[in-house]
């Protein structure tokens, strides 16, 4: 991902939506299941370049599967998933490994290597997909601990500090490579409402910064509210998906009361008191 | 042109360049073209050294500005360099101002020196006497540990004689067979190779003296003493000693034995006892068994060394003294003890992580191993003394 100095300027003061409005994304019809056991069906919605795509849905609705669907780690049952146009199981592995370059993903639990320290786990990506000298790499592991707020944290080993900041250094991590795509398993699990929210304005000021198209799952409304400008809504019951479109959309005019509901937490319509 | 330039090939990009001049007291850099990772770019120390040779640095008060030049592509590997340059301003009390750069690299650049380093600790390389006293101090602490873990195993195993230990009946049938049946092949497998290679060992040198008969009774009298117990002593510590301090430990760095304590259950009585208990149950009983495989073992060998086998187990009947095989079962006893200790202590002492994982599983082979033959020797040395 590059930036142009007119180009950026421009895009963020205008937000342009025509330039934003292209198609990064698009799910096709998917169903998931494990085995005999259906998790979604019929799932149908593109995801645009620049969005901040929020998927929610109750626990175990299969949001994280969702997920594991779209970076390649499970194969839907039926139906496509096109990143950039490009079905990731259909690709060539040479084709993989580029798309997955193109990726940074944070895990539900951080997913850092415990047996490495902050600066060797933000290494990894970079030792395997660019051919900076080892003081470049450095250089680039002190920028990207510096820009998650754990400068100085270089020689520390996961289990040394503590969950809010392992989420940080999972960012750090993800975002090495400048990816076009940034997905994010439930970020603020397990933090406090105060490092939840500085996580979450961490997201939006580096994407937005780096113009990336960032994809989160999550349940929790204040992420939600904080960060998506677009989302698809995830059903346990009738296992497919019940409505797509801005969250604060959606709160006020959804068709399906259980959606309105879930955005207000569950208490009846208070359309104008949310965020 | 959208936001980024992703695919544009690097031969059609203008290379990557920076201009400085010096305008009111201030080194004006302006960064132009490519700024692109995997381009040819100027490195900080090269921005650093233009900044150092426009003399500013004498002044009392330098002040170092950037600009963009309308072609600027940037993307971390620039962002990196301004991250160091702002580094270097902030160590050298330097202002530095940004505020002619595209608003998100504007950003990028004050969040990233948003938050003041931490203080990186020294990483001073120890002394030799620091390093003997460290080492002093982890042998000191591992055996007060090992007490400690003693005292309380001892105490949960009153409480199971009083009636009132918290243990599942259950768990511990599970841990019998897991210990027990499905150890059978490999012991059968190792003691009957011991065996054979006593039985060897023997007749070679028997053989000199034309005494070959007498390998029955070095294989009976190696096997139950000694071997039949050690050998299934190594066994099951890195088969069940190893699965314990990977159970515990895994329980450990996934919080279940934080909820046993927390629900006032002891993780000694629930979790340590049974796989105590059962190990003591069943190691006698494999030793047995080794025994008797054992002495197939030597047979094996001495029928093909010209002894008959009728004479070989005749012989082995006179060698083998019921104190012989009670020394070996008593012997396996002890072991069963120390494996079981050592597989708990390291998993329910093991760190949160997975590398803490792996390093209990094999704190608990080796603690394990050292123990059997330090136990081995102890008690060889107590036989002799009792003439047993």
């Amino acid at each position: 991902m590059t930036n142009s100095a007119s180009d950026s300027a421009r895009a963020a003061a205008t937000q342009a939506p025509d330039d934003a409005r292209r198609v990064h994304i698009e799910v096709r019809h998917v169903t998931m299941a494990y085995g005999e056991r259906l998790i979604q069906k019929d799932l149908n919605f593109p995801i645009y370049r620049g969005d901040v795509f929020v998927i929610m849905g109750g626990s175990g609705c299969g949001k994280s599967t969702l997920l594991k669907h779209i970076i390649g780690l499970q194969q839907p049952a039926s139906g496509e998933i096109l990143i950039n146009g490009e079905n990731f199981f259909t690709s060539s592995p040479q084709q993989q490994l580029a798309m997955r370059r193109n990726w940074g993903i944070t895990y539900q639990s951080g997913g850092l290597f415990s047996d490495l320290t902050l600066a060797e786990n933000v290494a990894v990506p970079l030792q395997q997909y660019t051919e900076l000298s080892p003081a470049e790499i450095r250089d680039v592991i002190a920028y990207k601990l510096a820009l998650v707020g754990l400068a100085g944290f270089e020689e520390y080993y996961p289990s040394e500090i503590s969950g809010g900041m392992q989420k940080r250094a999972a960012l750090a991590r993800a975002i090495a490579l400048d990816p076009e795509l940034l997905f994010f398993d439930e970020p603020s699990a397990g933090l406090d409402p105060l490092s939840s929210q500085r996580l979450d304005e961490l997201i939006l000021e580096i994407c937005a910064s780096m113009g990336s198209t960032v994809v989160v799952v999550t349940h929790e409304l204040a992420s939600i509210f904080a960060i998506a400008n677009n989302s698809v809504f995830l059903d346990a019951d009738s296992k497919t998906q019940l409505d797509y479109g801005d969250p604060r959309e959606l709160l006020a005019h959804s068709k399906h009361d259980i959606v309105r509901r879930f955005l207000a937490r569950g208490e009846p319509q208070n359309r104008d008191g949310s965020s | 042109m959208p936001t980024a330039a992703i695919d544009q090939p690097a031969a059609q990009s203008v290379p990557a360049a920076f201009s400085a001049h010096t305008i009111d007291g201030a080194l004006v850099m302006e960064l132009s073209g490519a700024w692109l990772a995997g381009h040819p770019l100027p490195s900080f120390t090269e921005l650093r050294a233009a900044f150092e040779q426009s003399s500013l640095k004498q002044q009392r008060q330098p002040r170092w500005r950037f600009s963009a030049a309308a072609d600027l592509q940037w993307d971390s590997a620039c962002m990196t360099r301004l991250f160091l340059c702002a580094r270097y301003c902030a160590d050298h009390d330097i202002a530095l101002d940004t505020s002619a750069l595209p608003d998100g690299m504007q950003k990028l650049l004050a969040v990233a020196t948003a938050v003041k380093p931490q203080e990186a600790q020294p990483a001073a390389h120890p002394t030799l006497s620091q390093q003997l006293s460290a080492a002093y101090t982890a042998i000191r602490d591992h055996i007060v540990e090992l007490l400690q873990f003693i005292g309380e195993l001892s105490l949960a195993l009153l409480n199971l004689v009083r009636g009132r230990a918290n243990i599942r009946l259950r768990d511990f049938f599970y841990f019998i067979e897991q210990c027990g049946p499905q150890a059978v092949g490999i012991v059968a497998l190792i003691s009957v190779l011991v065996g054979m290679i006593l039985a060897y060992l023997g007749s070679v040198q028997l053989r000199q003296f034309g005494a070959e008969v007498y390998v029955a009774n070095l294989v009976t009298v190696g096997m139950v003493r000694e071997m039949g117990a050690l050998m299934t002593a190594v066994i099951m510590a890195g088969r069940t000693g190893a699965a314990y301090a990977a159970q515990l430990g895994a329980m450990q760095a996934n919080e279940e034995i934080d909820a046993i304590t927390t629900l006032g259950i002891s993780p000694i009585e629930y979790l340590v006892l049974p796989r105590f208990l059962s190990l003591l149950l069943v190691m006698p009983l494999l030793c047995i068994f080794a025994d008797v495989l054992g002495l197939c073992g030597g047979a094996l060998v001495a029928t093909g060394m010209d002894v008959n086998s009728s004479a070989f187990f005749h012989q082995a009947r006179d060698a083998a003294q019921f104190g012989d095989v009670a020394a070996g079962v008593f012997k396996s006893f002890v072991f069963a003890g120390l494996i079981a200790l050592a597989g708990c202590q390291a998993g329910l002492q093991s760190g949160r992580s997975s590398a803490a994982v792996g390093l209990a599983t094999t704190r608990a082979v080796v603690n394990a191993i050292v123990y059997l033959v330090v136990a081995d020797a102890a008690l060889n040395i107590l036989y002799d003394k009792l003439g047993i």
